[in-house]
C-alpha cells in the first residue's frame, strides 16, 4: 500500500516538474540570469506553503499511520559543509541544468544521454565518500 | 478544450509550487522524507562501497523505498512525454534566448534541452564531457558534502526554517552564478 502511494506521489512530482518546465536546462539558465520569475515562483511558493503545512502539522500533532512523528529535517548547525558543498552543487546544477530529481524525470522523458549525468553524480557521491575525512565540515 | 489539452499546456509556477509542497507533505504523512540525492549514496552502499569506505556503511535497506518513489518520478516523465506533450516550445524571456544564442546555443526553448550538449554525439567533444559527466559529478559531490540537494535543502529544509539549508541554498546560487557567468562562456565560447 505504501509503495503504491510512493509511486503515485512520484508520478505527480514527475509530471509537475516536466509540465512546469523545471526539468529544462533553459529554465535553469533563465533563473541564474534573473530573467524570469518562474523558478523563483515555483521554489518560493513551495517553501512558503511547506512552512505553513509544517506549522499546522506541528499544531495539530499530525503523525504517520504508525503513530510516529513526521520525519522533518533537522540539520546540524555547521557552516562550511553547507556553503562549500552547496557551491559545488550549484556549479554542477548550472552546467547540467538538472538537480537530482529532474535527472530521473528527464530519463522518463526519453533523454537517455542524461544517464551520463546520473553516472557522474554516482561518481561524485563515491568521491565524496572517500575524500570526506579531508574536507572541512 | 478537453482535459488532456488543458493539462498539456505549460503549468504556471503557482500550480507547480503547491504540487511540490504536496509531494513533500504526502511523503512526510506516509513516514518518508523528501530527498532525491540520497539515492546516489544508497546506490553506492548497495553496490558494496561500504566495505571500503565508512561513509557508505549503513543499513541501506531502510532507504530502498526512495527507489520506488524515483520509479514513480520516471513514470511521471514518461506520462508527460507521451500524453501531455506541448508542441509549442518553452516561452523563455527573449533576453535569455539572445544571451544563449551568443554562447552558441541557438533556438533556446524550442525543446527542453539544448541538442549541442545533450546528445550522445556531444560526448565526443570535451565540452559535452565536461558539462554532462563533470556537471553530474559536481552535483553528486556537492549534494553529499552539503547533505542535501534542492529537495532536501531548498524545499524541505527552508520550509522547516533550517539555517543550514539557507547556507546551502546561498551556496547553490553562488555556484550557479559562477557557472552561468564565468564557466559557460569559457566552455562554450
Amino acid at each position: 500500500m505504501r509503495n503504491l502511494w510512493l509511486i503515485l506521489i512520484g508520478i505527480v512530482f514527475g509530471i509537475t516538474l516536466t509540465k512546469a518546465e523545471i526539468v529544462s536546462w533553459y529554465r535553469i539558465q533563465e533563473m541564474f540570469r534573473f530573467q524570469s520569475f518562474h523558478m523563483y515562483g515555483v521554489i518560493g511558493s513551495a517553501v512558503v506553503l511547506g512552512a505553513i503545512f509544517l506549522q499546522l502539522a506541528k499544531a495539530m500533532k499530525l503523525t504517520t499511520p504508525d503513530g510516529a512523528p513526521l520525519a522533518t529535517v533537522q540539520y546540524p548547525k555547521r557552516i562550511w559543509q553547507y556553503l562549500l558543498g552547496g557551491t559545488i552543487f550549484g556549479l554542477g546544477w548550472a552546467l547540467t541544468g538538472a538537480c537530482p530529481g529532474p535527472m530521473y524525470i528527464l530519463l522518463g522523458n526519453g533523454f537517455t544521454v542524461i544517464l551520463v549525468v546520473i553516472a557522474g553524480a554516482f561518481l561524485g557521491t563515491l568521491a565524496y565518500g572517500y575524500l570526506r575525512p579531508h574536507l572541512p565540515h | 478544450m478537453n482535459l488532456q489539452e488543458f493539462l498539456s499546456q505549460p503549468w504556471p509556477w503557482y500550480v507547480a509550487g503547491p504540487l511540490i509542497t504536496i509531494t513533500m507533505a504526502t511523503l512526510l504523512l506516509i513516514g518518508r522524507r523528501f530527498g532525491v540525492s540520497s539515492t546516489f549514496k544508497t546506490a553506492c552502499a548497495i553496490g558494496g562501497a561500504g566495505s571500503r569506505c565508512d561513509f557508505f556503511q549503513f543499513d541501506w535497506r531502510r532507504e530502498t523505498w526512495n527507489f520506488v518513489f524515483l520509479f514513480g518520478t520516471i513514470l511521471g516523465g514518461v506520462i508527460a512525454a507521451i500524453w501531455l506533450r506541448d508542441p509549442n516550445g518553452i516561452a523563455l524571456n527573449p533576453q535569455t534566448v539572445a544571451d544563449l544564442a551568443q554562447l552558441g546555443i541557438p533556438e533556446a526553448g524550442s525543446s527542453y534541452l539544448p541538442e549541442r550538449i545533450f546528445s550522445w554525439s556531444a560526448l565526443a567533444s570535451p565540452e559535452g564531457l565536461i558539462m554532462l559527466l563533470g556537471g553530474g559529478f559536481l552535483v553528486g559531490f556537492g549534494a553529499r558534502w552539503a547533505d542535501g540537494c534542492t529537495s532536501g535543502h531548498a524545499i524541505s529544509g527552508l520550509s522547516n526554517l533550517q539555517w543550514p539549508s539557507l547556507l546551502a541554498v546561498i551556496g547553490f546560487f553562488a555556484g550557479g552564478l559562477l557557472t552561468t557567468h564565468v564557466l559557460l562562456p569559457l566552455i562554450l565560447g
